[in-house]
């Protein structure tokens, strides 16, 4: 049967393009962060997922009808020398480009997970050496710069949030709440697991246009998903006054970086923007609808996969 | 660290013992600067010099080299770093300040 091999094949190429860049370019995501957020993860869960069981299905027909007869056929084969009789080229080619992928991505997903990890012990050491402590805030960090910045340091034990001497002369106290409760919101909502999950995908496919935008696109939902965090202890225009300030600034004193951001769609505009008008969360419908979506790109290559073969152990 | 970055020299751990206690009210335990310079060496900030006795200690880098460093990878200069950390406001093109700027006024 070359239904399941088609339908995932099907599956992985619309999770791979049209609809990534569908949601890239929707403008709902902005209304309800954390929705769009868990479609995202879902869309790339599912998409690695349909595009290695294509190619196992279809290498696998040869062997048997379902995942279960095709692995121990393909492993009884492998045994009696016969594989290579038994499957064609084309089989054997989506077995191994199957087992490559899987493995590439696992790989990079742990080189990722421990350069990050290295990186940050590393950060963290520079910061216990350079930067000060509030006694009244053993969290936070100063660092002796006139740069504008405010960032978090996620850490197992005990993450951290650094202002720059520059970012606390340049807002008022509203403000400064403003910063702190968003960086809180990162370091508790655990955003930096979704942004290296990300960072892992992109690390992976380097080439593949999409899971740069992808990244990119939940690094600022993460941003907003922190700054509705914020709103619920301080005033919206306040939030999007540091934001603006901070933003303005860091580009005054040279920080402006022209990379590739240059073709995207500017973040901090984005948000400012975003905080200016009435933010009205989706309808309940559409939530669940997005909810439901989510679930399901999960469970059908999922189901594609094993159902044949528990249906024949059921029978 | 503050009392290798001033010196500028190699220090053994009872200079710096002897430093530290002329500024601080509280005297430290010779054993303790030892314990905190070995500390220093493996995380790479000092580098000791093991051919004479005692071994005397000097700083890899400026303070002024390390805070480059830190704000290097803070502003994104490396860009596979970016996970590292989450900043509140991330790179901004001149164009983007220049319509934050409008936003503000």
């Amino acid at each position: 049967m070359l239904t399941a091999p088609l339908l995932l094949a099907l599956l992985a190429v619309a999770l791979a393009w049209p609809v990534p860049l569908w949601l890239a370019s929707a403008r709902w995501p902005r209304r309800s962060p954390a929705l769009a957020l868990l479609l995202w993860q879902s869309i790339a869960l599912a998409g690695g997922l349909s595009m290695i069981g294509a190619l196992l299905t279809y290498g696998l027909l040869p062997f048997g009808t379902d995942l279960l007869h095709g692995l121990t056929g393909f492993a009884q084969a492998v045994a009696d020398g016969s594989a290579a009789d038994r499957a064609g080229l084309a089989h054997l080619a989506a077995l191994f480009g199957a087992a490559l992928l899987g493995i590439h991505l696992l790989l990079n997903l742990a080189i990722v997970v421990l350069r990050t990890d290295r990186d940050r012990r590393r950060h963290r050491a520079l910061l216990d050496l350079l930067g000060s402590t509030d006694p009244s805030q053993p969290r936070t960090r100063i660092l002796d710069s006139e740069l504008p910045v405010a960032y978090c340091l996620p850490s197992s034990s005990g993450s951290i949030t650094v202002f720059s001497a520059g970012l606390i002369s340049l807002l008022d106290d509203e403000e400064l709440r403003a910063v702190t409760e968003h960086e809180r919101a990162h370091l508790t909502q655990r955003h930096d697991l979704v942004l290296v999950a990300f960072r892992a995908w992109y690390a992976s496919l380097p080439w593949f246009p999409v899971a740069y935008r992808a990244q990119r696109e939940v690094g600022m939902l993460i941003e907003m998903l922190a700054d509705d965090r914020a709103r619920t202890h301080v005033e919206d225009r306040t939030l999007a006054r540091a934001i603006a300030l901070v933003g303005n600034a860091g580009e005054q004193s040279g920080l402006a970086v022209a990379t590739r951001t240059d073709e995207l769609q500017p973040q901090a505009i984005a948000r400012v923007t975003r905080l200016g008008g009435e933010i009205e969360p989706l309808p309940p419908i559409a939530r669940v609808a997005v909810v439901s979506t989510a679930a399901a790109l999960l469970v059908v290559p999922t189901a594609l996969l094993l159902l044949p073969a528990l249906l024949t152990l059921g029978a | 660290m503050d009392t290798l970055w001033d010196s500028g020299i190699a220090l053994s751990a009872y200079d710096i013992q002897a430093q530290l206690a002329s500024d601080a009210s509280k005297p430290l335990a010779a054993t303790t600067v030892l314990t905190v310079l070995s500390r220093l060496e493996k995380k790479g900030f000092v580098r000791r010099e093991r051919d004479e006795r005692p071994h005397r200690y000097t700083a890899v880098a400026s303070r002024a080299d390390h805070m480059a460093e830190l704000m290097h990878e803070v502003l994104g200069g490396a860009e596979d770093r970016t996970a590292v950390l989450a900043r509140f406001v991330g790179q901004v093109t001149p164009a983007e300040a220049e319509a934050l700027r409008k936003l503000l006024s």
